[in-house]
């Protein structure tokens, strides 16, 4: 009976095209206004790395003001490191994996004539970043431990820096000039976009990967400029670029790669531990309070998902009620002014049963109509978001298979329920009276 | 085949109680032909829509082919008109925008048969109202005859016992209502028991048993064959 009942529905969306148009783009504009905001949301709140999200730990410390939490309003602890901790707790190679890195940046001269210098974001990490993250390779690898202990100047490029420099060609083993530097290419990663890019969502939680990945330690060698959020709570001693190394500012992650829950509670006593030495040296101040929190904490911790973007997408779902409602009102409409259909039906034999069923699944039709259209709106939606704001949410607007199949899932469930009450009045016709009427 | 048995049926607004049936007594025994005629407001069509359990009723009993239909909840009242009740109606009541075919296969969908059952069923009563070769037609491109016979085909489908015709032939022409007249004789002679309500004494006639209906209760029977015999 279902194939039968999908072929009444089309035949009944057919036979009146204005009241069936009506009803579909009313759901049409609800669904493809909520998957808009659903599709940003849920790319903003994703999980970048699920295959090991819950092993990947962010390190946070609190060597702030003796007078001013960092966050007023959770007391949490700064969400970046000093040089100082960062190498130090780094050297200690206490975790299964460990990476430090920073935000920086540089001027870089292809040996090609034809291509213009120019500068590019660099992000300065250590040799376990591409294993504890998962980097694709598309030519040679990332640099061992022993690299970023002797400063060797090695770098990574992105597959699109690559294509600018060298033309795409393999230049593992070639020399690309960096911040005025000669480094050597260990490798090439493919396309890589982790969303939100959780390894640093302290400097734009959406931007897109650093084109250049270079040994951290050169930072003090070469003197590399700090881009990003840089926050101090009192000022260097004494001045110049390794007194500000030296001093509490801060603008560098760690991340650690921490097995099971016993490998996580030795790191934490490793950083108490670490943390009581320091108070020892006259630092950290403030009562002890060190952070481990792993990848889908540390995004809701730094509260990736915006506010706004979670108010726009509660607003979306009113305006899909909206929608609903009006749908309601339609389907009544409709099914009422099928009533004499209804009566011969239920005299011919139909149960309230059969007359629920036929008028469900056309209400379900009229929804997957709706859905389909609203997928071609929210696509629309989402091109008009990024015409708004410019190529950085980028990453924000794909409408992939799931959220494609979220959006259908919706327009049939809600206007399921938009048909329950026209479809229970539908079930309530008295047959003698829709009989003698016509 | 049919007892009815000082069924009530009354409705009640606000205002006003209309007894539409008072002690309705009547039985229609299997192969019977009754026609069921009165003034407008009797309680012709009341008892049509009892006997069809398309309306509950309020008091007596009703046995429907040794069933007593009293108590049965809405489903079972479905299952029991699907099996053993055809419905013609005044308006033909067919589905606009369903060719013939679809329209006879209605009541055989919800009968559950499967797809080589109904479609032989649908043509062998298309067949019998002569209109097999316009199983693709829509109504619309039929005369109002021809849309009755549809509605005949449609009632027949399903081989019931029992056939209920509101008015028939109120709709059509005198050479129409005739013809469609011949067809319920000959459905009847078949062995198909038909029960028809109509305001057309001369149609009436035709059928062998007339029942008068006034004021909710059945006046006057009588058996026309009888008649017609003595008349001889």
């Amino acid at each position: 009976m279902f194939g039968y009942y999908v072929k009444l529905a089309f035949k009944s969306i057919k036979k009146n095209p204005l009241l069936s148009s009506l009803m579909v783009f009313a759901i049409a504009l609800g669904i493809g206004a909520s998957m808009t905001t659903i599709t940003v949301n849920y790319l903003m709140s994703a999980n970048p790395i699920p295959e090991k999200s819950e092993q990947l730990f962010y390190v946070q410390v609190d060597s702030w003001d003796p007078h001013n939490a960092f966050n007023d309003e959770t007391g949490a602890p700064p969400n970046q490191l000093t040089w100082t901790d960062a190498s130090n707790l780094f050297n200690a190679q206490k975790a299964t994996k460990q990476v430090v890195m920073a935000k920086s940046g540089g001027i870089v001269v292809p040996d090609n004539q034809d291509v213009n210098p120019f500068e590019t974001q660099i992000r300065l990490t250590t040799g376990e970043f591409f294993n504890m993250f998962n980097t694709p390779f598309l030519y040679g690898a990332g640099w061992d431990l022993s690299v970023d202990q002797n400063n060797e100047q090695v770098v990574v490029l992105t597959r699109t820096l690559n294509e600018k420099v060298f033309g795409g060609e393999n230049s593992v083993g070639r020399n690309i000039l960096i911040a005025g530097q000669h480094f050597q290419v260990v490798g090439v990663l493919d396309t890589w976009q982790p969303v939100p890019k959780f390894y640093d969502v302290n400097n734009g939680a959406f931007d897109e990967v650093e084109d250049v990945f270079m040994p951290f330690f050169l930072k003090e060698s070469f003197e590399l400029p700090s881009w990003g959020n840089t926050n101090c709570w009192k000022s260097p001693e004494g001045e110049g670029f390794k007194a500000f190394l030296q001093s509490e500012c801060i603008n560098y992650q760690m991340w650690v790669q921490l097995n099971n829950p016993i490998e996580k509670a030795d790191y934490f006593s490793f950083l108490n531990n670490y943390v009581a030495d320091q108070k020892a040296f006259g630092r950290f101040p403030r009562p002890m309070n060190n952070q481990l929190s792993d990848v889908m904490e540390w995004m809701e911790r730094e509260e990736v998902v915006e506010d706004d973007a979670k108010m726009m997408m509660w607003m979306s779902f009113m305006f899909l009620m909206v929608c609903l409602l009006n749908t309601i009102g339609l389907l009544l409409a409709k099914f009422i002014g099928k009533s004499s259909e209804i009566g011969l039906r239920r005299a011919i034999g139909a149960s309230k049963g059969d007359v629920f069923t036929q008028h469900i699944i056309e209400a379900a039709c009229v929804g997957l109509l709706g859905g389909l259209v609203g997928l071609l709106l929210a696509f629309v939606g989402l091109q008009g978001i990024k015409s708004l704001y410019g190529d950085f949410v980028n990453n924000l607007i794909q409408l992939d298979f799931a959220m494609a199949s979220l959006g259908i899932l919706i327009a049939l469930v809600t206007s399921i329920l938009a048909g329950l009450y026209p479809t229970w009045r539908a079930c309530n016709i008295s047959p003698a009276n829709q009989l003698k009427s016509q | 085949m049919l007892t009815m048995t000082n069924v009530k049926k009354v409705f009640r607004t606000d205002l006003v109680e209309t007894h539409a049936l008072r002690d309705f007594n009547l039985q229609v025994n299997e192969g019977e032909f009754v026609a069921v005629t009165g003034p407008s407001g009797s309680g012709k069509t009341t008892f049509l829509n009892i006997a069809g359990m398309l309306e509950t009723f309020n008091g007596g009993s009703y046995v429907l082919d040794g069933q007593d239909v009293s108590h049965l909840n809405d489903n079972q009242r479905s299952k029991l008109r699907n099996e053993k009740i055809g419905f013609i109606f005044q308006s033909y009541n067919l589905i606009p925008d369903l060719n013939l075919f679809d329209n006879v296969d209605v009541p055989l969908r919800y009968r559950g048969f499967d797809a080589k059952e109904r479609k032989q069923r649908i043509e062998e009563s298309l067949e019998t109202v002569g209109l097999a070769n316009r199983m693709k037609h829509l109504p619309s491109q039929l005369s109002g005859g021809q849309q009755q016979r549809v509605a005949i085909a449609r009632a027949l489908a399903g081989k019931p016992r029992f056939l209920l015709a509101d008015e028939p032939t109120g709709n059509l022409d005198s050479a129409m209502a005739q013809s469609v007249m011949e067809l319920l004789q000959s459905i009847n002679q078949s062995g198909t028991t038909i029960v028809m309500v109509t305001h057309d004494p001369q149609l009436a006639q035709q059928a062998a048993r007339n029942i008068y209906v006034k004021d909710g209760q059945v006046s006057e029977v009588h058996d026309v064959l009888k008649m017609h015999v003595a008349n001889a």
